[in-house]
Formats: C-alpha cells, sequence, structure tokens
C-alpha cells in the first residue's frame, strides 16, 4: 500500500547539501508493523514525515494506494492525512487549552463530521482507553500515559489505515511504555499498518519488521 | 470543517490567551467609541444649530425690492430703477394660500425725545405681526394695535435699552414721546433679546408702518417678512409671493425673495461636514487598532506554532488554518465593536447628561460606519498573519521552530 521509489530528500544547511534520504526504495503492505531505527540523523523521522506527508521528497515517487500523492496539492494532502494517516509523537502535541475529549474530536472538527456522530465516536474512544474519568480535563492534568493514550485516540479517530508513531515511549517511563505499546500493538492486530519509530532496540524489535537506516539510507531490512 | 465549529475553535483559542484577548478589545472598543462619541458630538451640535434657528422662525421668507440675480437681461434698460414695494402689495401677499402671516418692513432713523433726553435712534414700521414672525417678546404693555395696517396709530415700542435710556427705571407705559415731528405714545417694552436680522432690537423703536412711512415721507417698504405655513409650504409661499407682485408690479419680476431655510440649509451642510471629518479622524484610532490586531496575532502564530504543527498533520489545509486564524481576528474585533458601542453610547449619554441642551444621539450612519470599518480592519490585518500560520512548514512547526 505503500511505495517509495528513488526517495531523495535534501536539506540544505548553510552551502552545504545534506541528504536525509538517500535513494530510499521500500514497500509496505497493508497492516504490516514496521519499525525504523537507527543512530540520530540517520533520517528515520524523515522517512516518517515523507510517508505522513508532512514533508515533500526533493526526488522520486510516492504512491499510498496505487495513487502518486507527491504531485498532490497542500489542500489535497491535507486530505489524504486527514483519512489515511494518524500519527502519535514522542512529545504527544495535545492542545493545552482543549479538554482530553476535545483534542480526541480535533480532527472530526477539521473533517466536517457533525457534532452528533463525533460526540458518539469521542466517547467510544474514550471508553476503550479507559479514559472516562478524565475525558473533561485539560492535557496538563493528566500523566504521561493517559497523554499519550489521548493522543493515540486522536490519531485513531478517524480511522485511518496508517499509524505513524515517532518514538511514542521516548517521554514515559518503562511500564507506561509498555502500556503504550500495546495498545498500538492491538492496532495492528486490528489490521492497521503501524510504523514506528524509535532509538530503543526493546521497543523496536517487538515489530514484524524492522528497519535499519544510517546515513540516509536503509541498511537492512529483516522480517520475523 | 463547520462554520459553527470553526467559531467555537477560535473563540476556545481566545479565551485561552484572556489578557492578550481582553487588552485587544479594550484598543478596539476605544476606537469605536470614540467614533461613536465624537459623532454624536458633532450631530449633536448640528441639531442644537438648526434647533435654535428653527426657534427664531424658520419658515420665513424675506421679500426686498429688486433683483440681486446675475441674470443677463439684455431687453433691461440701464438705468430702470427697480419699483418699490408698497405697503398695497405687502396686504396682497396674504392671499397666497401658503402664507400664514405677513409683515411689512420700512427702517429709518429719527431723533426720539422725552422732555428730558434724545436720541438718534433706529426706527422700524410694521405691524402687530411682525411680534410674532420676529419671536419677540414684551417685557411690559401691548405691542402694536393690530386692525388695518393703514392706519397710521400714534403709538410705539421701546427696544429695552433704548426704554432705559429714554426713562431710566421709571414706568415708560402711557408717556408721550416724540419721534421726528411726530408724538407717540408707549404702548409697550420689548425684552432684552439682542442682535437679530441686522439690527439691535435693544436699541430700536417699532412704530406702526403707516406712521412710518409718514414720518420718512415714503410709501416704500425696505422689506416684507413672510411667514410660510409650515415648513413644506416654503417653497410655495416663495413661488406665490413672486407670482402676485409680478402680477401687480406689471408682469416684471423686480423682487428678490430669501428664505431662511437656504441659511439653515448652509448651516446644515458646514456642521454635517463638521461631523464628518470629526468622525473620520476617531476612525484612525480604528486602524491603529486594527494595526495591533495584526501584530496580536503575528504573535499567536509564533506562540501556536506547535498547535499550527500539529493541526496540519491531524489534516487540516492550508486553507482551514486561515479560516481558524481569520475567525478569530473577526471574533475579537466584533466583540471589541460591540464593547465600543456600549461605551459609545454611555459617552454620549453622560455628556447628554452634562449638557443637556445637546440632543446626543449618535448618527446611525456613524454606528455602522464604526462597527464595520472595526470588522473590516481586523480581518484584513489579520490577512497576513493567517497566512503566515497557513504557510508554516509543519515539520518545522512540530518542533516548535
Amino acid at each position: 500500500m505503500i511505495r517509495l521509489e528513488g526517495i531523495q530528500r535534501v536539506f540544505q544547511v548553510g552551502e552545504q547539501a545534506v541528504h536525509a534520504l538517500a535513494d530510499v526504495d521500500l514497500s509496505i503492505g497493508a497492516g504490516e508493523y514496521l519499525s525504523i531505527m537507527g543512530p540520530s540523523g540517520s533520517g528515520k523521522s524523515t522517512l516518517l514525515n515523507l510517508i505522513g506527508l508532512l514533508d515533500r521528497p526533493s526526488a522520486g515517487v510516492y504512491r499510498l494506494d496505487e495513487r502518486d500523492v507527491t504531485a498532490l496539492s497542500d489542500e489535497e494532502q491535507a486530505q489524504v492525512r486527514r483519512e489515511k494517516i494518524g500519527f502519535v509523537f514522542q512529545f504527544f502535541h495535545l492542545i493545552p487549552r482543549l479538554s482530553a475529549a476535545a483534542n480526541i474530536e480535533l480532527p472530526l472538527l477539521l473533517a466536517g463530521v457533525p457534532a452528533a456522530e463525533r460526540k458518539t465516536r469521542v466517547s467510544r474512544l474514550i471508553e476503550d482507553y479507559g479514559l472516562a474519568e478524565r475525558a473533561d480535563h485539560r492535557p496538563d492534568q493528566l500523566s504521561g500515559g493517559q497523554r499519550q493514550r489521548v493522543a493515540i485516540a486522536r490519531a485513531t479517530v478517524m480511522q485511518p489505515a496508517v499509524i505513524l508513531a515517532d518514538e511514542p515511549t521516548g517521554n514515559l517511563d518503562r511500564a507506561t511504555g509498555q502500556e503504550v505499546m500495546s495498545i498500538l500493538e492491538g492496532l495492528a492486530a486490528g489490521g492497521v499498518t503501524l510504523i514506528l519509530v524509535t532509538h530503543d532496540p526493546d521497543i523496536g524489535n517487538r515489530a514484524k519488521r524492522k528497519l535499519r537506516m544510517v546515513d540516509g539510507r536503509v541498511v537492512s531490512d529483516q522480517r520475523t | 470543517m463547520k462554520f459553527t465549529d470553526v467559531l467555537l475553535f477560535a473563540s476556545a483559542s481566545l479565551s485561552g490567551a484572556r489578557m492578550r484577548t481582553l487588552l485587544m478589545v479594550l484598543a478596539m472598543a476605544i476606537g469605536v467609541a470614540a467614533v461613536v462619541v465624537l459623532t454624536s458630538l458633532g450631530e449633536g451640535a448640528r441639531r442644537y444649530v438648526v434647533g435654535q434657528f428653527s426657534s427664531i422662525g424658520t419658515h420665513l421668507l424675506i421679500v426686498f425690492p429688486g433683483r440681486t440675480e446675475t441674470t443677463g437681461n439684455p431687453g433691461m434698460l440701464i438705468g430702470s430703477t427697480p419699483r418699490d414695494l408698497t405697503l398695497e402689495d405687502a396686504v396682497a401677499l396674504t392671499r397666497s394660500r401658503a402664507v400664514l402671516r405677513i409683515a411689512p418692513l420700512t427702517i429709518g432713523s429719527a431723533l426720539v425725545s422725552t422732555h428730558r433726553r434724545n436720541r438718534e435712534t433706529p426706527v422700524l414700521g410694521s405691524t402687530s405681526e411682525l411680534l410674532e414672525i420676529h419671536h419677540m417678546e414684551l417685557a411690559q404693555g401691548h405691542f402694536l394695535p393690530p386692525g388695518d395696517p393703514r392706519l397710521a396709530t400714534p403709538v410705539c415700542v421701546l427696544g429695552a435699552t433704548l426704554k432705559k435710556e429714554l426713562f431710566g427705571t421709571r414706568s415708560a407705559l402711557g408717556e408721550w414721546l416724540r419721534i421726528g415731528d411726530r408724538r407717540f405714545r408707549v404702548a409697550g417694552v420689548l425684552t432684552a433679546q439682542g442682535q437679530s436680522m441686522g439690527f439691535d432690537t435693544n436699541e430700536i423703536v417699532i412704530v406702526p408702518v403707516a406712521s412710518a412711512q409718514m414720518l420718512f415721507n415714503t410709501p416704500a417698504l425696505r422689506r416684507i417678512l413672510i411667514e410660510a405655513k409650515g415648513r413644506e409650504n416654503i417653497a410655495r409661499a416663495k413661488r406665490d409671493a413672486l407670482e402676485i407682485l409680478a402680477q401687480r408690479h406689471e408682469g416684471e419680476r423686480d423682487v428678490t425673495v430669501v428664505t431662511q431655510d437656504a441659511i439653515l440649509e448652509t448651516f446644515d451642510r458646514i456642521l454635517r461636514a463638521l461631523t464628518l471629518a470629526v468622525g473620520g479622524i476617531a476612525a484612525i484610532s480604528l486602524a491603529v487598532a486594527g494595526i495591533l490586531i495584526m501584530n496580536v496575532m503575528l504573535i499567536a502564530v509564533s506562540q501556536r506554532t506547535q498547535e499550527i504543527g500539529l493541526l496540519k498533520a491531524i489534516g487540516a489545509a492550508p486553507g482551514q488554518i486561515r479560516q481558524l486564524f481569520f475567525a478569530e481576528a473577526a471574533l475579537l474585533s466584533m466583540v471589541g465593536a460591540v464593547a465600543g458601542l456600549i461605551l459609545g453610547e454611555l459617552g454620549s449619554y453622560a455628556i447628554g447628561v452634562i449638557y443637556p441642551v445637546l440632543p446626543t444621539t449618535p448618527p446611525w450612519w456613524a454606528v455602522l460606519a464604526a462597527f464595520s470599518t472595526a470588522l473590516v480592519t481586523g480581518i484584513l490585518f489579520s490577512v497576513m498573519p493567517a497566512r503566515r500560520a497557513a504557510r508554516l512548514d509543519p515539520v518545522m512547526a512540530l518542533a516548535g521552530r
């Protein structure tokens, strides 16, 4: 479902051109559970951002569901993100003035889903993620694990085909990290394509398919 | 994204930054209030002046002998003098149905003397109607006797100052005095009133028009005052007066009719222009408020970079981001404008309490203009910040850079 061909991403840093991604060819099938590991600066986050349409490649073709999405306009890319992709970040990125429920509701709001339907979908997710007592709390009143659960609920509320997680446990203690991982893996088991970027080999090795990146290149691609 | 959701989201982000929102609303409110208060002051001044004019008789027309219009008339012989206005002309004017009452006027100067003092004084010859037409007030006694204007009754009415000079504090009523070579009996004394229509009513003596004509030995009237039946009849009264006098003057249109309305209109125009100018100056503060909104929105964009990045990541299109910031600016200026209107109305009311003679209701057009200017400037000045927000690179924005 995701196919990258000859993807390059070049950043201009002063006079120097830095190849964050150099000639990446990658194809990911629907429902795969995949981790991307590598040292910092190896280009794993850049790759994730490209897959999530937050960034555009300098060269190469990216097909999502057989459709070339690199050529789409900003508005069209936003629509693809809205409908097919869910993000989970290391720093949660919840909007501080909104309640947990309102944060989860945000993608539905942007998609123009009617208020009644929004409410049922959000309250179901709140139940599923055990946030019922925290629904009206603002992010600063939540623990790290609760915040990440809100963020995951937000990423899944549109029922996307792909979840992109960038160091989802990077800001959590080990126990909470395990808890978050099991939620994400539960999603993967349910048929969602899960792509995970991490430093942590313990986390990364849980995936069924493991990518290693160094200097903008994929150096190993293991399946178990 | 639904319109109400945009508004709700925008108002949530506004209430998230309470101090900033409050100050912004205040700036906008002061601008709007300034426009409302200043225009209502200007409008109040205009209405005050118009009101004052009305009280001295807005329905007044004045007939002068001779034509002052500068229309070329090659048929007219050089040196032909205008015909005099006569008492008969004046009486004939009452035939018009648009005319409520008339007062003929002769003006001259004569020596007025009691047995002790004498004085050179302007003498006004008129009829009993003058009192009403000219809104004069009597302090004592009666005005000229009503009836046939051709009767030269030997009575007179003194101006307040003249009375004091001739009689001091003694009562003047019923006393005899000489004007020129004739004797008159004092029938009444006017209250002190001041300058009006070119002469000081405190200094004059008024006698019946027939007496004045004898005194100055002329049948000519200096002018005829006409009071029309209401404002709407002024134009007709003018037409009728010209018509009647032309008939009586063998078809010659040799008089000039001036309406007081024309003078009033000029004042009206001047003061309206003044109000506009003052309102315009106040509107500058609205522009300043607009620039403040731009500044604040730019700060908001840089403060909320991560939030914008996140919105983009979860699928907000650039257009939606723009919309959200527009909505925020529009809400800010709308709340500011409403607060300003309330403030302005209160201010106008306060001025009305302090200066009760000034009718200080802000004109509707100024209220409308202030409100829409506030909205338009608010939205206009948020174009740049909103576009900046929409153009942010999502990856950079998420990293807070």
